[in-house]
């Protein structure tokens, strides 16, 4: 729920002119009960999807997959096969449909806009000094441009957490205007990392911060921290972005990312959406999993459904 | 896009239903002559024949326990006790499935409800109580509490095992033996439950169930052999009670109705208050002593929660309790409903606006869909009858002195939800309301540690928790 009611549209995008007002409306928005967000969570978590839920389920969730390779040690032989394998991920079955987008470092973005081109999945690339964000804000901007002329249409950037805990808003806020600018065209993706929020407050607090911003997606985390996304935080993204919607006609998208792994747990999060925002967000347009190791298990379980038959993880890519 | 769920039933080959079941005296099923049906709600099919036991009956299971009670269960040490009660305990884990199915069967509850809330409790409730079986001298009432002797147990149907599980656990931890009769509508999981008493080799006569209705619980409460009485129900049987055992010597507690207010206030966290709300009022359907049956909601942020309540409220999934995903089930009976529907019934003619989202009911079977009213005031029908059904009355209030004026403004007093950021005014406020449980920002919490039991028409004596064993300790 909102502090506001449809009537201050107008209103909300003066906000950022001001830190005080940022402040006050950011503080004024309904409290989150830690007790109550966690135990919610797990309700929809007990959800028993099955037969042709499930099938549809699956393939919601393969459509929805940001394929991701963050690691120093990725090469453009290892961000190629990836996105081969996005465009086809399970290469004995057409019927299976291929994921939402890959999700690289800047510098592989060439490599994999080569393979993409010309198809509908779409080519994020992680920006702003990821995952830290630790840089000035002329290189983080200068690296958003670079990633969007390589050829990436849609952009993950992180937010400054120090700035945001210590309750500069205004800079949090101008940081993403600027970031958003930067991209041009391109879809942008802003990362609370709430593994580092703490609170659900301010996971609420930093949501409603990423979309008065003008973020086309806010998403939970870089990966790159010993806490990702979890169901509640999620839940609470969820009810940011039902809300922001109420409150301003505008949809934004969500995206949890980090230490989803299996289909059980994909299928408790389209669950979620479904509960919480409707169908309104089920759609890669709306919802994405940043996952690597999701996409195999889903995989399986597909293959699973359609032929009865479970197979090992040798039948399936690595990457 | 829409994402519907294909039907997840809970299989109900894990319970083996007898076509018919006796009366369980002294350690042993024997057969009676009066038989009844017990029918599923949900479908109105019939589960099985059940005996209604006459005054003979009861007078014979108040004998065996009374025997129990002398020869054996009364002198054995509070260790041995405790032995029998973690056994029971354990087996009550061991066959929670089965014993799942066959409550939602008979008692209408979605099958989410019985695994997740009512048998984690049954044998948390029995797990606790072994527990105190050998400390009753550090319970706080003397060196050496002694027990009263035979405790005569009538319960209701909303939550037919846990309401055992609350009566015989604390009953047999402080050394009482028990005749206990189930609610008509649903004596099924008592029945099973006697079962597991042969399972864990509980002596004779130290558990007896006789099934049956009114009568049989009149027969039982007045018989001059029970040194106790313990009643959850309504309050008008619990007033005929009362005048029953007067001056006869018996030990009694009563836990009776509910009206309960949840006090939303302008700061609280809407969102899980919105779901403490639909927990208070549609958790089993409404059958809840303690449901949060009046919403009293602070004035300048009613729309914003009424809102978000409907929201809420159209996502649920009435139908059939054995699916998983059932979050509402079928109403217990078919008198229950016509109540349901008479109060309904009732607000509307009264000025009050009705609502439910859309809902498809099933044609066989008794349903009612979640319904809230707003527009009530205090003098409406639906504002003071205890409705025992899915059916929320919505208020609205301006300042918290008004809010608990509203809130004690009736005669019960069992349960009672505040929300709000604040501590302090969670403290103000539940300082001033007069109600035995009172939750912040929660709802419809139980936990065998916690005493439960109510202020003026809810009845008197303590439930749960070192509280909970005074009622059956001579003290």
């Amino acid at each position: 729920m909102t502090a506001t009611t449809t009537s201050a549209r107008s209103d909300l995008s003066e906000l950022g002119r001001s830190e005080t007002a940022l402040r006050t409306f950011l503080h004024g928005l309904p409290g989150v009960d830690q007790v109550g967000a966690e135990q919610r969570a797990a309700q929809l978590g007990t959800r028993s999807i099955k037969t042709t839920a499930k099938a549809q389920a699956i393939d919601l969730a393969i459509r929805m997959v940001d394929l991701t390779t963050l690691e120093g040690a990725d090469t453009p032989g290892k961000v190629r096969a990836l996105a081969a394998k996005a465009l086809r991920p399970d290469p004995a079955d057409p019927t299976c449909p291929h994921v939402g987008a890959v999700c690289v470092y800047p510098a592989m973005v060439p490599h994999v806009a080569e393979v993409l081109r010309g198809s509908a999945v779409h080519l994020a690339s992680v920006a702003t000094a990821f995952p830290s964000g630790q840089a000035p804000l002329d290189v983080k901007l200068a690296d958003t441009r670079a990633a969007v002329a390589a050829g990436a249409d849609e952009i993950d950037m992180v937010i400054n957490r120090g700035a945001f805990l210590a309750g500069r808003y205004a800079e949090v806020y101008d940081e993403i205007v600027a970031t958003k600018e930067a991209c041009g065209d391109a879809h942008l993706k802003v990362i609370l990392e709430t593994g580092e929020l703490a609170t659900y407050d301010n996971v609420r607090r930093a949501s409603w911060l990423g979309m008065l911003a003008g973020g086309d997606f806010i998403k939970t985390s870089t990966g790159k921290v010993p806490v990702a996304a979890t169901l509640p935080v999620t839940l609470v993204m969820l009810e940011a972005v039902r809300d922001f919607r109420a409150a301003t006609g505008r949809q934004v998208g969500v995206k949890p990312a980090g230490g989803i792994k299996n289909t059980k747990d994909a299928i408790k999060y389209l669950v979620m959406v479904n509960e919480t925002v409707g169908g309104d967000w089920l759609s890669p347009d709306w919802f994405r999993f940043g996952a690597s190791s999701l996409l195999n298990d889903l995989l399986m379980q597909r293959t699973k459904l359609t032929t009865g038959i479970y197979s090992g993880p040798d039948y399936f890519t690595l990457d | 896009m829409m994402f519907e769920y294909a039907p997840a039933p809970e299989s109900r080959a894990i319970v083996d239903i007898r076509s018919s079941y006796g009366l369980f005296i002294d350690g042993r099923f024997v057969d009676g002559e009066n038989l009844d049906k017990t029918v599923n709600p949900a479908t109105e099919e019939v589960l099985a024949e059940v005996t209604w036991a006459g005054a003979q009956d009861v007078d014979r299971a108040v004998r065996a326990a009374r025997k129990a009670y002398d020869k054996v269960w009364g002198p054995m040490p509070g260790r041995d006790r405790a032995k029998y009660l973690y056994r029971i305990a354990r087996l009550i884990q061991e066959r929670s499935r089965e014993l799942a199915v066959l409550e939602s069967l008979d008692n209408g509850k979605p099958i989410r409800e019985s695994r997740d809330v009512d048998l984690p409790l049954v044998a948390a409730h029995f797990f606790y109580y072994a527990g105190w079986a050998d400390k009753l001298p550090y319970a706080g009432f003397g060196a050496d509490p002694r027990p009263l002797g035979v405790a005569a147990q009538v319960i209701p149907w909303n939550f037919p095992l846990l309401m055992l599980a609350w009566k015989v656990a604390p009953a047999l931890a402080a050394g009482n033996t028990v005749v206990l009769k189930p609610a008509e509508t649903t004596p099924l999981t008592a029945l099973l439950f006697a079962e597991i008493c042969q399972q864990a080799d509980l002596p004779a006569g130290v558990v007896n169930i006789v099934t049956g209705a009114g009568d049989t619980g009149r027969a039982l409460v007045e018989h001059p052999g029970v040194d106790k009485v313990a009643f959850t129900g309504s309050t008008e049987v619990g007033k005929a009670i009362a005048r029953s055992v007067a001056g006869t010597g018996k030990k009694v507690t009563l836990e009776l109705g509910g009206k309960a207010a949840n006090i939303v206030y302008d700061d609280a966290p809407v969102d899980q208050a919105v779901e403490g709300i639909v927990n208070g009022i549609f958790f089993n359907q409404g059958h809840v002593c303690c449901a949060g049956s009046r919403l009293l909601v602070q004035e300048n942020v009613a729309e914003q929660v009424l809102d978000a309540l409907k929201r809420r409220m159209a996502l649920l999934r009435v139908g059939d309790p054995l699916d998983k995903n059932t979050d509402v089930g079928a109403i217990n009976s078919a008198a229950q409903l016509a109540r349901i529907r008479e109060l309904s019934d009732a607000g509307a003619a009264e000025g009050a606006q009705r609502w439910s989202p859309p809902c498809e009911l099933p044609e066989r079977g008794f349903w009612f869909a979640p319904t809230i009213f707003t527009g009530v005031t205090q003098a409406h029908r639906v504002a003071r009858e205890e409705i025992f059904g899915p059916v929320l009355s919505v208020l609205t209030f301006r300042t918290p002195a008004e809010a608990v004026e509203k809130a004690n403004n009736t005669p019960y007093g069992l349960s009672a939800g505040i929300w709000t950021d604040k501590g302090s005014r969670i403290l103000w406020t539940a300082d001033r309301l007069r109600a035995g449980v009172v939750w912040a920002n929660t709802f419809n919490k139980f936990d065998p540690t916690s005493p439960f039991g109510g202020y003026k028409e809810s009845g008197y004596g303590r439930e749960g928790g070192r509280h909970g064993l005074e009622g059956y300790l001579n003290v």
